[in-house]
């Protein structure tokens, strides 16, 4: 994909966003689940990809927002809206406060140590929030009901992850682009190097863990309300579904670019409710399968691929091309 | 809370009653954590398969139950089987993502374990397994403390395997072989050393120590589908104390993560002992990376 390209593209996406709730209502609740997922791909890219800083929990950031979001519109007694815009907010503050005070701390480790790391960090969550009564324990929480008929919720949530996936998309286009943007990619492809050049990488890894976590609060407390249920493995901390999803469709697309994480989870996505209902219970089997198949067999993404396939198609300058 | 910390200072016999049965999963801990170590130390892959393997030889010995077969038969069964499933998951993943990034071989080694454990949960169900071994309990102190016979030989049975494969990387031929491939692959290949069959090889027998070790977790304990992870992160974190190639570390760092498990789950409750785990996992690596990073400025 070009720079000169990316606008037509762009556009395209953008009406395909607006119109295809109305193109196949029938799948309005997962036009809104795409959308979700393109977010959790793109926010695990920025230290993922950009950074070089592979996450297994963000899981976490996405859990501690739904459950925040819960809380807040059972404990405040606003009306539907003001509670969830209020405890959406809520929640993304607690998950980037979170960031800030965990990644301070686990961001020093390098690689593979911060990988496990996180692990530990979306597992504990889901272990703590199972125990603790006040969060409904191991039975989980009900968000309050949508006040309008059901069939608008589901438009109501796939307009509201667009317009969130519209708008992160931009945010990191540009951000991308500028000084902070290097920065991570300095950092991705020689920390040593950035160091000595002058760069304050904690900062740089801090922030960017802080921008995900942020982004997947709010992700996680809409996400809560579009379920209508809040249950602590499943849903909320759900490693083994969301958690590794937003790793995956990341990497499927091509890691470490724009378009590589909403291209994955489109894909992801669309063959998932494709193969899924066929599968009778053997999804997770087959999403360990496709995990071991990606990893083993095209860890470059479909964008990497597609760099090494046509390289003359991508000019140098373009964000996030591995040189490393 | 606090009423369990009083209530530990007020009857001394559950204190020697959580140490003891502390100490006796924390052998089985340190056999996992072994191999870990060794796979680790000869292949460079942090192998997050280590507890579903774990869990399988549990499943198999189950399966021999139900079958009618003595549960100890479990134990060498397990581990021949493992042998082979860790052999060819060598063959068609393992090698192919060993010389990559770790995180490569970090997730493919992930989506082995949720495709293993997945896989278990269709085959044998979500319910908790034990296979009953017949043994019964000894009471000690005027019946105050408990010792389930069975936790004891499976404590032996753990110190049993991991002195045999001690000795099989001491004196045999393979085992010298893997123990040069640790030390410089390169020069192992030089001198003959088929480094591929060795990491097959090496990786194998990981999986047998842990379908042995898995095989006494069901006859002492139990099995069910979503024990795999929290084994991967234990033996990781002894690891990770104990540090490479260090043999009497992991049994220490082992025994010591059982017997702090067994207080956290009797004090903060036993829903949060997994908790426990998973973030004592992380405080684990926070002190190491702080430590490391001292170290890093006394070298300005």
């Amino acid at each position: 994909m070009t720079l000169r390209r990316q606008p037509l593209l762009m556009l395209a996406v953008a009406a395909a966003g607006v119109a295809l709730p109305f193109v196949i209502p029938d799948y309005r609740a997962q036009i809104a689940m795409l959308w979700a997922l393109v977010i959790m791909a793109q926010t695990w890219d920025i230290t993922g990809g950009q950074t070089g800083y592979n996450s297994f929990g963000n899981i976490l950031f996405f859990g501690v927002g739904m459950y925040a979001s819960v809380v807040v519109q059972r404990d405040v007694g606003l009306d539907y809206f003001p509670g969830l815009v209020l405890g959406m907010v809520v929640g993304a503050g607690i998950a980037a406060a979170l960031a800030v005070l965990l990644g301070s701390m686990i961001l020093r480790m390098r690689g593979h140590y911060f990988a496990i790391a996180t692990l530990g960090l979306g597992i504990a969550a889901g272990e703590i929030a199972g125990g603790w009564d006040y969060l409904g324990a191991g039975s989980g929480l009900s968000p309050p009901l949508f006040p309008a008929p059901p069939g608008t919720a589901n438009l109501f949530f796939a307009y509201l992850f667009f317009g969130l996936a519209a708008l992160v998309f931009v945010l990191l286009a540009a951000l991308y682009r500028t000084r902070f943007g290097l920065a991570l990619n300095a950092i991705r492809d020689n920390e040593d190097k950035a160091e000595a050049m002058g760069l304050h990488t904690g900062v740089y890894k801090v922030t960017a863990w802080t921008m995900a976590a942020f982004v997947l609060g709010l992700v996680g407390g809409a996400m809560g309300n579009m379920l209508g249920f809040v249950d602590p493995r499943d849903t909320a901390f759900a490693g083994a579904t969301f958690g590794v999803w937003m790793v995956l469709m990341a990497i499927l697309g091509g890691k470490g670019t724009l378009w590589g994480p909403v291209l994955g989870a489109v894909i992801f996505h669309i063959t998932q409710e494709l193969l899924w209902t066929h599968l009778l219970g053997w999804q997770r089997v087959a999403l360990g399968v496709i995990i071991v198949g990606i990893v083993v067999f095209f860890p470059q993404g479909i964008l990497g691929w597609a760099r090494t396939r046509w390289p003359a198609r991508h000019e140098p300058r373009e964000q996030g091309s591995e040189r490393a | 809370m606090a009423a369990n910390v009083a209530l530990l200072g007020e009857a001394p016999f559950l204190i020697l009653q959580l140490l003891l049965d502390g100490l006796m999963i924390g052998a089985i801990f340190a056999v996992a954590a072994y191999g870990m170590a060794l796979v680790w130390g000869v292949m460079n892959v942090i192998n997050v398969v280590q507890g579903e393997f774990v869990m399988l030889g549990g499943f198999i010995t189950y399966q021999l139950t139900l079958w009618g077969v003595s549960p100890l038969w479990g134990v060498p069964v397990a581990a021949i089987v493992l042998y082979f499933i860790g052999a060819s998951l060598h063959h068609v993943v393992i090698r192919r993502v060993a010389d990559r990034d770790m995180f490569i071989s970090l997730l493919a080694t992930f989506g082995l374990s949720i495709l293993l454990q997945q896989l278990m949960n269709q085959i044998w169900g979500g319910d908790v397994r034990t296979a009953q071994s017949g043994l019964g309990t000894w009471f000690l102190l005027d019946y105050t403390v408990t010792v389930s016979q069975m936790k004891v030989a499976a404590c032996g049975g753990a110190i049993a395997i991991g002195g045999v494969l001690i000795l099989f990387l001491k004196r045999s031929r393979l085992g010298q072989a893997i123990r040069a491939t640790a030390q410089n692959p390169r020069a192992a290949r030089i001198l003959g050393i088929d480094t591929n069959r060795v990491f097959a090889a090496t990786y194998g027998i990981n999986a047998a120590l842990c379908g042995a070790a898995g095989a006494l977790v069901v006859m002492a304990y139990s099995v069910h589908p979503y024990i795999g992870l929290p084994y991967t992160v234990r033996s990781f974190m002894i690891v990770i104390v104990a540090g490479l190639g260090n043999l009497p570390g992991v049994i220490v760092a082992g025994l010591g993560l059982g017997a702090a498990e067994n207080f956290a789950g009797f004090i903060l409750g036993v829903q949060y002992q997994v908790a426990f785990v998973f973030i004592l996992l992380v405080v684990i690596l926070v002190i190491r990376s702080s430590l490391l990073q001292r170290r890093r400025q006394f070298l300005k």
